[in-house]
């Protein structure tokens, strides 16, 4: 009679034992070439080393750090389970994958530090805070179901694209570190000619296994991002992966005693195992949902497998053309050389547009190529594209038509071998020599945009036909009258405001991450992870009117100023279950909206200044409030109110009602300079608006200084208006005299 | 001595060819065994057997019988069966309380600093214990913590008007019930003194209202006395984890000096444990003539320090003459609880020397040196100083010890089942729950209780812990059950891969733990009522200890304390099958108040079951129509869930 999982714990026990020793060595070496007070640290992360920070609440920030790590793995390091009359070894190797994680973070610190490099070739080491935060979104809306840990190598290159594809196009991500005899799936992904990296979410951490420990600091961190589960508080972290974080590890070819220790280290997370290879199976459940290790899985079926092992499930449409589809294809790059053909750029005219018809005007499901079609191509000339949709419904409204239009960049984008840039009559599209030899014609961009629309909105989208143009006449003949559309559009997005509705829109999709955090979306404020606006929460309701976006009624107004509505109030008291319940939409001072986590941009009280600093998450560099955008991040995120931090989509810095209550955009002193240029001809509209010449020069940057003296001089220097404006720390006078009135209602 | 001829067939005496083996040499030899005692006393008394005989005034001794249906005060036979189990559980409540006062005692007193051996070895158990009953632990030390604590759980013993704090580790809703049913007791003694006075001559006749005063009674020992007790004993002497060892007559040296600890307390094993090692005494030992210091014990001392330091254990309740009549045996301390009389006559045939150290305690016959906690490691070190002294007059010639002696792995804490299924990190019950529920599990017995010259020794723990580990039933033991279980290997690893059943083995193989799990000392029997709730507040069990597919069994008791553990288990709500009745067969009511009404009352009932697999079947029956009311034997189809699920969540 077999014990299959002592084999396994005697295994996975060794290979921490293996892994802490390891661990000591690049240690020692470390402080003999650097001394023990050397600095060290994952770039760009305000998160340390984030699996030990977040199990232990130790931030290591230097050699000295990881030595009291060591001892704690030592602590935790079992004896393996005897031959005879063995005691309970599940804990103890459960705690033995631990010390590994622990011990293989180490070991990675120690290579930014002496080598050898983790970033190298393919091999990208740690994500930072900003990959982060904009690949959190993904998985926060669901967008990423969850990500596959691969160890190892597949059998054969072309099994690794295979699996890599159907990772793809079930929108998981990929994490790959480790390799099997020398050989690692990133690699045979690479020799294979498979674009890998954050943006196919392909994503080679390192060759050695010890980088696998970047999965699951990955993880920690979304805990620590949107869950707002605090450095130390093991307990709440792990089960917050095991409920929220659909991971799970798959092993291609040889287990060694290192890969069962890091998988040991993965089952704490509820994250199981499959395995293609004949290993013991640990079938019964309880640190994960199900299984915990499943072994000798076909490599043709093992994404399903995977799946199924850790309860996922994955709804994919499938796309009538000849290549792989997905979201992860969206990050595919497609140079020159590669390109067959290509529309629109600078060279030729391309449009997209999404118009509105009578239920019986239109056949459904037709779609119509006018002009030549691929077979008819030079290589490597260019065409003029129109994509002409037409669609009719019960529920569709012109208000939609945009937002159809939008998904049209990621309809296209999301085939393998195709890229799209741009939108409405600024498109820019490629299809490669690749994507061609497969088969791929242009009425494929017709297919693909019915399916995928006829599939995404079916509650508003009855009936719809497209129609591709690719001559010059066909093209230009419509420009003039889409145009005018367009223009149309702006103008109605411009006269939406928030006293001109009675209703905004909830959006909860990133509750299964931050379960107590509530986003409230107006006319004039959009969502903070700027991916949603108060159109687009209309038209998801219309999609499932029980999904993640409610209609809010406004109802009683409690306070204009500061943009306190009573049933908004009650609405987020119940959904952030009793955690929050007073909002102000338009105050960054009191009861501020709360962020999940992955907001575009922050905007931070310096009081100093008597102004606020607004700063984008790509900037890394110092801000003058002593902190870099990932550590105000950090204090922002998760579902808390943090008064003077919001986390804001970028575009709120256009809105009329960009922090209103503390006086608006005269409030800025300091951007930095990207963020500046990203917004700059709005900004500058709005500063002619206010009357304030020069208004972005006005605004402090890092060219200028990053200390919050400097910002002080600047401002004498330059006059900002906000020197002039009440004390930002209190209300505004018309806010005082709101609490005013309603202190003289309650009292008399 | 006088000896009896032997009445009972050897082989009947036990299943353990060691025990048989010594008795032959004990009839062998004219030395009177409890077996030999036991026959003379037959035939037992059935007005005593059937619980119809009253001596409560001296009016009588009242018995009942056909002619004569009431006492001389008019008392039925449904009263005096009654009160007679209430009196019963009085006794057996103060027992396990008193073992609980003196530990409170002991904790107090190294709170105070005025024991400098002892120590609080787990301060971590100390702080979860004090957060328990809102004691403050910020910024205090460990002595003031457990000064307060030891003073909090002094209040315990004395009357209250408030129920007993300690009852609230129990499940919420199983507290609701003991109020509503007027149960839920408010103080150890106090309660103990109601039970006596209640069955005083002319004071509560309704065998139901004295029934209920019974429960509550011994409500006072499983979530108060015995929690107390169990609960300091993890603070002064570390909580158990898994440990291994060995155990029956064969543990005992024949070149080594042998002292076994015998009786209930810990305190004093405690010392002797870290005494054996002492360099001094293992070389005065090896200077006269012994290779080293073999500390064993038997009962639940024995379980107390096998479950903290391994030491092994010599054998259960039966075994301790036949310890003394392998010859081997220098000292034999005991305390108190379940120590015979008649050991102080055998260890006379011998050159043991009987030690009797409890101060309330005595045995005719053997030498009273009272234990002094103040003083406890000087105690140890005198006692194994007088038995290397005894060594020299072991006479070799007449030592006979058997060869058996079987390995095991005891230490099964509540602290270590959360360790052993999730590690440091994942500290849960929750592979335990998910066995149970997806049925890998059927349910959790507890087997506990003594061992009876009226049943073959061991066999009925052993088939009974046989049966239900075959039908996939975790079996989680204390006392003397788990020392007959584990003379036959039940508590080893490899005796899941042997002996459970195919869906039980696979969730031990997973863990790496026996089908039965060795829980400690009789005390220890509020682990398994903590076990049971850690069951049920790790959730998707129903929301009461009544609602679980457990059961408790005693299949061989004979101790007053187990009539209290059997009546504080059925007051939880819980199953309980005992191997021969109560003294009840003189009154249907009460017999049928205890086995069918009870469980309309608080969930749980008894029953009598002699029969090992029958009594198998019986608690496998109860276990899944428990299952069944729960819903967990309908195969629950695997969940995949998509965002808007996950959001849910």
């Amino acid at each position: 009679m077999s014990v299959d999982t002592k084999l396994i714990a005697a295994s996975a026990i060794r290979g921490a034992h293996n892994a802490v020793a390891e661990a000591k060595d690049f240690l020692a070496r470390a402080i003999t070439a650097k001394g023990i007070d050397a600095a060290v640290s994952f770039p760009d992360t305000n998160y340390a080393l984030p699996v030990i920070y977040s199990m232990l609440g130790v931030k290591v920030q230097k050699l000295s750090d990881m030595q009291a790590v060591i001892d704690r793995c030592e602590k935790l390091l079992p004896a393996g389970p005897s031959e005879h009359n063995w005691l309970p070894y599940l804990g103890d190797t459960l705690d033995a994958g631990m010390a590994t994680l622990f011990a293989f973070e180490i070991i990675e610190g120690c290579k930014y530090l002496i080598g050898p490099n983790p970033v190298n070739g393919i091999w990208l080491g740690a994500a930072s805070d900003v990959i982060l935060r904009a690949r959190g979104i993904e998985f926060v809306d669901g967008s990423a179901p969850g990500f596959a840990a691969i160890v190892g190598a597949a059998p054969s290159k072309e099994a690794a694209v295979r699996i890599a594809r159907e990772l793809q196009e079930k929108n998981l991500y990929t994490f790959i570190a480790g390799n099997t005899n020398g050989v690692s799936f990133a690699e045979q992904l690479d020799e294979a000619g498979v674009q890998t990296g954050w943006e196919t979410r392909l994503v080679p951490f390192g060759k050695d296994i010890s980088a696998a420990v970047y999965a699951l600091g990955f993880a920690n961190r979304a805990a620590l991002a949107f869950g707002n589960i605090q450095p130390g508080d093991y307990k709440r972290n792990l089960k917050y992966n095991k409920d929220r974080v659909f991971a799970f590890v798959m092993a291609l070819g040889e287990v060694t005693d290192e890969k069962y220790a890091a998988a040991a280290g993965a089952i704490s997370y509820g994250f199981p195992t499959i395995a293609d290879t004949d290993i013991p199976e640990i079938l019964p459940t309880g640190i994960c949902t199900y299984e915990h290790v499943v072994s000798s899985i076909p490599i043709d079926s093992i994404v399903e497998k995977c799946l199924e092992v850790r309860g996922c499930k994955v709804k994919v449409t499938k796309m009538p053309i000849p290549v792989s589809y997905g979201a992860a294809f969206e990050g595919e790059r497609i140079r020159r050389e590669q390109t067959f053909v290509e529309f629109g750029g600078n060279r030729t005219h391309a449009f997209e547009y999404v118009t509105t018809r009578e239920l019986d005007e239109i056949e459904n499901g037709k779609v119509t190529v006018i002009g030549p079609d691929i077979d008819q191509v030079v290589p490597g000339n260019a065409l003029p594209l129109g994509i002409w949709v037409e669609v009719a419904g019960r529920k569709m409204q012109p208000d939609f038509e945009a937002i159809l239009e939008r998904q049209i960049h990621h309809i296209i984008n999301g085939a393998e071998g195709v890229w799209h840039m741009g939108q409405r009559d600024q498109g820019w599209l490629r299809i490669s020599k690749s994507a061609q030899e497969r088969g791929f014609t242009f009425r494929h961009f017709g297919d693909m945009v019915r399916v995928k629309l006829t599939n995404d909105y079916q509650a508003i989208v009855d009936k719809i036909q497209v129609t591709i143009f690719t001559t010059a006449e066909e093209v230009d003949r419509r420009l003039p009258e889409i145009r005018q559309v367009y223009r149309a559009r702006n103008q109605r997005v411009e006269s939406l405001t928030d006293d001109s509705v009675d209703t905004f829109y909830s959006c909860l999709l990133c509750q299964s991450f931050a379960p107590n955090h509530v986003c409230v979306i107006t006319p004039e404020r959009l969502g903070l992870c700027g991916a949603f606006n108060w159109l687009d929460g209309k038209a998801a309701y219309e999609i499932d009117p029980t999904g993640g976006n409610q209609p809010l009624l406004k109802g009683e107004c409690i306070d204009p100023i500061r943009g306190q509505w009573k049933n908004i109030n009650d609405y987020v008291y119940t959904t952030s279950k009793h955690a929050i319940d007073t909002v102000n939409a338009y105050s960054m001072m009191e009861y501020p909206m709360t962020s999940c986590g992955c907001f575009e941009a922050i905007v931070a009280v310096m009081p100093e200044c008597n102004g606020v600093m607004m700063v984008n998450r790509e900037y890394m560099g110092d801000t003058p409030s002593g902190m870099k955008f990932s550590t105000m991040a950090s204090m922002a995120g998760g579902g808390q109110q943090v008064p003077g931090f919001i986390g804001v989509g970028k575009n709120y810095a256009t809105s009329r009602k960009f922090i209103a209550a503390e006086g608006g955009h005269k409030r800025i002193v300091w951007m930095p300079t990207s963020l500046k240029e990203a917004l700059r001809e709005d900004l500058e509209l709005i500063g002619k608006r206010l009357g304030i010449d020069n208004f972005l020069e006005n605004i402090c940057d890092e060219t200028i200084t990053t200390e919050s003296e400097g910002v002080m001089e600047f401002m004498a220097k330059v006059n900002h208006p906000a020197l002039a404006m009440w004390d930002i720390t209190e209300p505004s006078p018309e806010a005082a005299a709101v609490d005013a009135a309603r202190e003289a209602v309650a009292h008399g | 001595m006088s000896a009896h001829p032997p009445i009972i067939a050897v082989q009947d005496k036990s299943i353990d060819p060691a025990t048989n083996e010594m008795v032959v040499l004990a009839n062998d030899n004219q030395m009177s065994t409890v077996w030999d005692r036991f026959a003379a006393q037959k035939p037992q008394c059935k007005f005593g057997t059937d619980g119809i005989c009253c001596k409560i005034c001296h009016m009588g001794p009242c018995r009942i019988t056909p002619k004569a249906k009431l006492g001389v005060c008019g008392a039925d036979a449904d009263t005096i069966v009654a009160r007679n189990i209430l009196r019963e559980i009085a006794a057996g409540t103060a027992a396990h309380s008193d073992h609980g006062r003196m530990l409170v005692r002991t904790l107090k007193m190294v709170a105070q600093g005025k024991s400098a051996d002892y120590q609080i070895k787990d301060p971590e158990r100390l702080r979860n214990a004090a957060l328990d009953f809102d004691i403050k632990i910020e910024g205090r030390t460990d002595s003031e913590i457990a000064l307060e604590l030891a003073n909090f759980f002094m209040t315990q013993f004395a009357w209250s008007d408030e129920p007993n704090a300690t009852l609230k580790l129990a499940p919420k809703k199983r507290q609701e019930l003991w109020e509503k049913l007027e149960i839920a007791p408010s103080g150890i003694d106090s309660s103990i003194v109601e039970v006596m006075h209640r069955t005083n001559m002319g004071v509560d006749h309704s065998y139901r209202h004295l029934i209920m005063a019974g429960l509550k009674c011994s409500l006072a020992d499983g979530w108060v006395g015995s929690a107390i007790a169990t609960t300091c004993s993890d603070i002064l002497f570390g909580t158990p984890k898994p440990v291994r060892s060995r155990v029956n007559l064969g543990v005992l040296s024949d070149e080594k000096v042998n002292i076994i600890v015998h009786g209930h307390e810990p305190t004093l094993s405690e010392m002797l444990a870290v005494a054996s090692g002492d360099e001094e005494l293992l070389a005065y030992a090896k200077s006269k003539g012994a290779t080293g210091i073999n500390v064993a014990g038997i009962c639940c001392t024995a379980n107390e320090a096998l479950m903290r330091h391994g030491l092994p254990i010599v054998g259960n309740f039966l075994q301790q003459e036949l310890a003394i009549i392998t010859g081997a045996v220098e000292v034999m301390v005991v305390d108190v609880q379940c120590v015979m009389p008649s050991l102080a006559q055998v260890s006379k045939c011998f050159h043991t020397e009987l030690v009797s150290t409890s101060e309330i305690a005595q045995s005719m016959g053997a030498e009273q040196i009272t234990f002094d906690a103040k003083a406890g490691y000087e105690c140890a070190c005198q006692l194994i100083r007088k038995a290397i002294d005894n060594f020299e007059r072991r006479d070799k010639t007449r030592v006979h010890i058997p060869n058996e002696s079987m390995e095991l792995v005891a230490g099964f804490s509540n602290e270590a089942i959360f360790q052993m299924l999730g590690g440091q990190f994942r500290s849960t019950f929750r592979p335990l729950n998910d066995a149970i529920i997806d049925g890998r599990i059927r349910g959790v017995v507890g087997v506990v209780g003594c061992t009876n010259p009226k049943i073959q020794s061991d066999s009925a723990h052993v088939k009974l812990t046989e049966e239900l580990i075959k039908r996939n039933i975790l079996v989680l033991e204390t006392g003397c059950a788990a020392i007959a279980c584990a003379k036959f290997g039940l508590l080893t690893p490899e005796a899941a891969l042997a002996k459970a059943g195919d869906t039980l083995r696979e969730v031990c193989d997973v863990v790496g733990i026996p089908p039965v799990l060795h829980m400690g000392s009789c005390v220890d029997n509020s682990r398994i009522l903590m076990a049971a709730t850690n069951v049920l507040l790790e959730g998707g069990l129903g929301e009461d200890l009544s609602d679980l597919p457990v059961a408790g069994a005693a299949p061989e008791w004979m101790s007053e304390k187990a009539v209290a553990i059997g009546n504080y288990f059925v007051a939880s709500g819980i199953y309980v099958v005992l191997g021969h009745p109560l003294y009840v067969a003189g009154s249907e009511n009460v017999d049928r108040l205890l086995r069918e009404e009870m469980e309309g009352i608080t969930g749980g009932k008894f029953e009598w079951e002699p029969d090992p697999v029958l009594a198998a079947d019986k608690i496998l029956a109860h276990i899944e129509k428990k299952r069944d009311a729960l819903r967990i034997n309908v195969k629950k189809e695997r969940k995949a869930l998509d965002m808007k699920e996950r959001r849910a969540l």
